[in-house]
């Protein structure tokens, strides 16, 4: 699978869940191309903006979409790595900020064995 | 006055890919470490490095002179650069 088939078969599916691409296409490729390193390193298509272990049970809440996509766009209008936000992002009702990282500090270590 | 930047990041990372741009295109000279291409003792090493300034350990990671930037905070970074 390549970037653009990624692209379009997430697309429907997400957006019937209310989210929607990040305007950006040419961020949003890059996203794409970067779940697809991810599928092919980890086994899995974990966020490309965080640091995973490669253990699927491990990174489970990071797998795409994360498990804090929906917190994330319901306060700051984008989930953390900016894949997917909503219609106030879009329009610009909503500022657009860093949003902070929701993941626990203490999952991410002991993915990596470090706790 | 030239600064010391060092980017923590992710070769995946489309925010510390724009951090990196960013960087690049004032001409900043910055120092880069992906983590994810890190293994054993050395992303150990790194790891206890970020999280002593940055305890979300989130990516990026930028460090101008002493002053942490987590994220790619445009506005922050500039204003560290130009301090």
């Amino acid at each position: 699978m390549d970037a653009k088939q990624l692209f379009n078969m997430l697309g429907p599916i997400q957006a019937k869940k209310g989210y929607q691409f990040n305007p950006d296409t040419s961020m949003t490729m890059d996203l794409m191309e970067m779940l697809l390193v991810n599928k092919e390193r980890y086994g899995h298509m974990a966020c490309p903006c965080r640091l995973a272990s490669g253990n699927y049970e491990m990174d489970k809440d990071i797998v795409c979409p994360c498990a804090y996509r929906e917190p994330d766009v319901a306060e700051y209008g984008s989930c953390f790595c900016g894949l997917y936000v909503d219609q106030r992002w879009i329009d610009g009702t909503i500022p657009h900020q860093v949003v902070p990282e929701r993941r626990p500090p203490e999952k991410v270590l002991a993915g990596l064995g470090l706790e | 006055m030239s600064k010391d930047v060092k980017v923590f990041a992710l070769s995946t990372c489309i925010h510390c890919k724009h951090c990196k741009e960013f960087l690049d295109e004032r001409g900043q000279e910055y120092e880069c470490v992906y983590v994810d291409k890190l293994t054993g003792d050395e992303r150990k090493q790194v790891i206890d490095e970020i999280k002593k300034v940055n305890p979300t350990l989130s990516f990026p990671t930028v460090i101008v002179n002493q002053k942490v930037i987590v994220g790619f905070d445009k506005a922050e970074i500039t204003q560290a650069l130009e301090e």
